[in-house]
């Protein structure tokens, strides 16, 4: 750690870890009411906890990149953050508005728009929060002499991801023109800003663990985060296939989705690489598992899992079942989840001054929680073409086919304990780190 | 060999233009010629049929458009199916479904008892009657009454 502001990235962690384990709970409650486990339904229902699971990946995600942020921002800017007291408000608003906005799913209150459930008066309270986040990490660039790529890179993601939250705060009586620009959130977001903030993360990342050149490093981010956009603009036509908006949707969003997973694996190539190239042996080798984990998994979580069902020929049979869920865990574990465990594993020696990386604590948490969440993935895969096959083929009835294939939901609770545990095992790695110190100051990784 | 000047030029132009055809095919795909929706049938019965649905997290659980929880069935064309399989009562079937004060649970998977008033219920009816009248571009079809099999087995039962 260079700066004493960036301890305030720890409480960001923090209360990332405490919304993942809530997270995972709820994904607990659904799972197990997949095969007739339902007893929590009087006070959970199935529709609350999935947007508890949902959103609370999101704020846990979103917290994690502004941890990031607070940690990168004044290392690559070289200056303290300009307002650390801002930064602990904007941390308290960010857990306020999300516990509020959990309590009321359980009671009825919200929008009931698949992912964006927060419920409108709190939406304003998301920008304002956002708003401060920004206003703390812009004005302390721009108050810096020293403007890098990276840190340029990881603002404009977030920044253009405080953006792409207004589109969906506009009310359309129509279902299919609000679903239309429900996706320019959810999908600009994730197939595109969030991967200028991965790319921002992993960048820094690569640049610290492999000591490559920075300019190196730099350029091939324009590249790969270039490719992102080229193709993931373009490829949320993949979602407009279906929901009743013109056939144009069916050639653009078919070619540029065939050409995203060439951005994530330009990814993969280039963290593989740039640490083949790295003669700097950094002893934080879990940071380094973490980081090229990330890179790997992506590219076949969202990578080739979301090609194997973006041709509009299989998306027309696959389109609103269960190989949806399949990609989506694998490509938020690997490109969003992962990340952030990496920039927390790099960053917590640094800010507690424990150096804690050579434990097999920490690689069990990695194995257990990979290996884990392939074989969730697994699971939702084989159930999710059984009922392809089963529903849409076979024309049973959408219940007769959800009890046909329970059984796969048995094996998902069995890979979500294993995951489980590797991500148990991490948290105890992050609290026995204890606290943040200055004395930290001296250590410089 | 590229340089950092060339590769962030690559990052922006290549942004800038997807961006402005993505807007300009957003407008095409948005304007009235060529909507799919039939939205001179957007009453204000549908509009409050799609509050109701949305103020329930109706899509926590269920698919609409493809879109949803997984967990209840798809309601794209569900008062066609149910019109099949209850002799053409399936918007009654609906309404006494969303109007019960009791649990529903077929198959044992409960769904919640929102005991909607009569009129509540008609319009979530009548949202469900304007989204099965939405062409689909082939999906409609495909979870409609008379749904589509893979192109592939059509050919072998065809041969």
């Amino acid at each position: 750690m260079k700066y004493k502001s960036q301890k305030v990235a720890y409480w960001f962690f923090a209360l990332s870890m405490l919304l993942l384990v809530l997270q995972m709970t709820y994904g607990f409650i659904m799972g197990f009411a997949r095969f007739g486990f339902d007893n929590l339904h009087e006070f959970i229902p199935f529709n609350t906890a999935r947007a508890v699971h949902t959103n609370l990946l999101v704020v846990w995600l979103l917290s994690g990149f502004m941890g990031a942020a607070y940690y990168i921002i004044p290392e690559e800017a070289q200056r303290e953050l300009v307002n650390v007291k801002l930064a602990y408000v904007q941390l308290i608003s960010l857990a306020i508005v999300g516990v509020v906005a959990v309590v009321g799913f359980h009671f009825n209150i919200w929008e009931g728009r698949k992912f964006l459930e927060i419920p409108r008066p709190l939406d304003y309270l998301v920008v304002v929060n956002v708003l401060l986040f920004l206003g703390l990490i812009l004005t302390t660039l721009f108050k810096s002499k020293r403007r890098t790529t990276t840190s340029l890179v990881l603002s404009m993601g977030l920044l253009f991801a405080a953006l792409l939250y207004l589109p969906g705060m506009l009310p359309f009586d129509s279902q299919v023109t609000d679903s239309f620009f429900r996706w320019w959130v959810v999908h600009l977001w994730v197939e595109g800003v969030w991967e200028l903030i991965m790319g921002g993360i992993l960048s820094f990342l690569l640049i610290k663990l492999t000591g490559v050149d920075r300019e190196v490093i730099e350029k091939w981010l324009y590249v790969i985060v270039g490719l992102t956009f080229l193709s993931g603009v373009l490829g949320t036509g993949h979602h407009y296939y279906y929901i009743g908006v013109n056939k144009i949707w069916l050639v653009v969003g078919g070619i540029f989705s065939a050409l995203e997973p060439l951005a994530f694996l330009a990814m993969a190539l280039f963290a593989v690489n740039m640490y083949r190239k790295g003669e700097k042996k950094h002893p934080n080798k879990l940071a380094l598992y973490w980081t090229l984990g990330s890179a790997i998994l992506s590219f076949v979580g969202a990578g080739l899992l979301g090609f194997a069902h973006t041709l509009p020929q299989t998306n027309l049979y696959t389109h609103g079942t269960l190989v949806t869920a399949m990609h989506a865990h694998l490509a938020f574990w690997g490109a969003y989840a992962m990340i952030v465990l990496a920039i927390i594993s790099y960053a917590l020696p640094n800010l507690t001054g424990r150096k804690l990386y050579e434990s097999s604590r920490g690689r069990a948490a990695f194995w257990l929680s990979n290996i884990g969440m392939i074989g969730m993935t697994v699971a939702f895969g084989v159930a999710g073409v059984a009922q392809v096959y089963l529903e849409r083929k076979f024309k049973m009835d959408f219940m007769v086919v959800q009890k046909e294939i329970s059984i796969h939901f048995v094996v998902l609770i069995l890979c979500a304990t294993m995951f489980t545990t590797g991500i148990v095992l991490y948290i105890i790695d992050f609290y026995k780190h204890g606290r943040p110190t200055d004395e930290a100051l001296e250590i410089n990784n | 060999m590229l340089s950092k000047k060339q590769a962030r030029a690559f990052f922006l132009g290549g942004t800038l233009v997807t961006f402005l055809i993505f807007i300009g095919l957003t407008v095409y795909s948005l304007s009235a010629a060529t909507d799919q929706t039939n939205r001179e049938n957007l009453t204000a019965e549908v509009v409050r049929g799609k509050e109701i649905w949305e103020s329930n997290n109706c899509m926590g659980c269920h698919t609409l458009l493809g879109e949803g929880g997984y967990y209840a069935p798809e309601l794209t064309k569900v008062v066609d199916r149910l019109n099949q399989r209850y002799d053409g009562n399936g918007e009654q079937v609906i309404k006494s479904i969303l109007m019960s004060k009791g649990p529903w649970q077929p198959n044992g998977r409960k769904m919640v008892a929102y005991g909607m008033t009569e009129a509540e219920a008609t319009d979530v009816v009548a949202f469900f009657n304007w989204i099965g009248q939405i062409d689909l571009n082939g999906f409609g079809e495909v979870v409609g009454v008379d749904r589509k099999i893979s192109p592939l087995s059509k050919d072998k039962i065809n041969n």
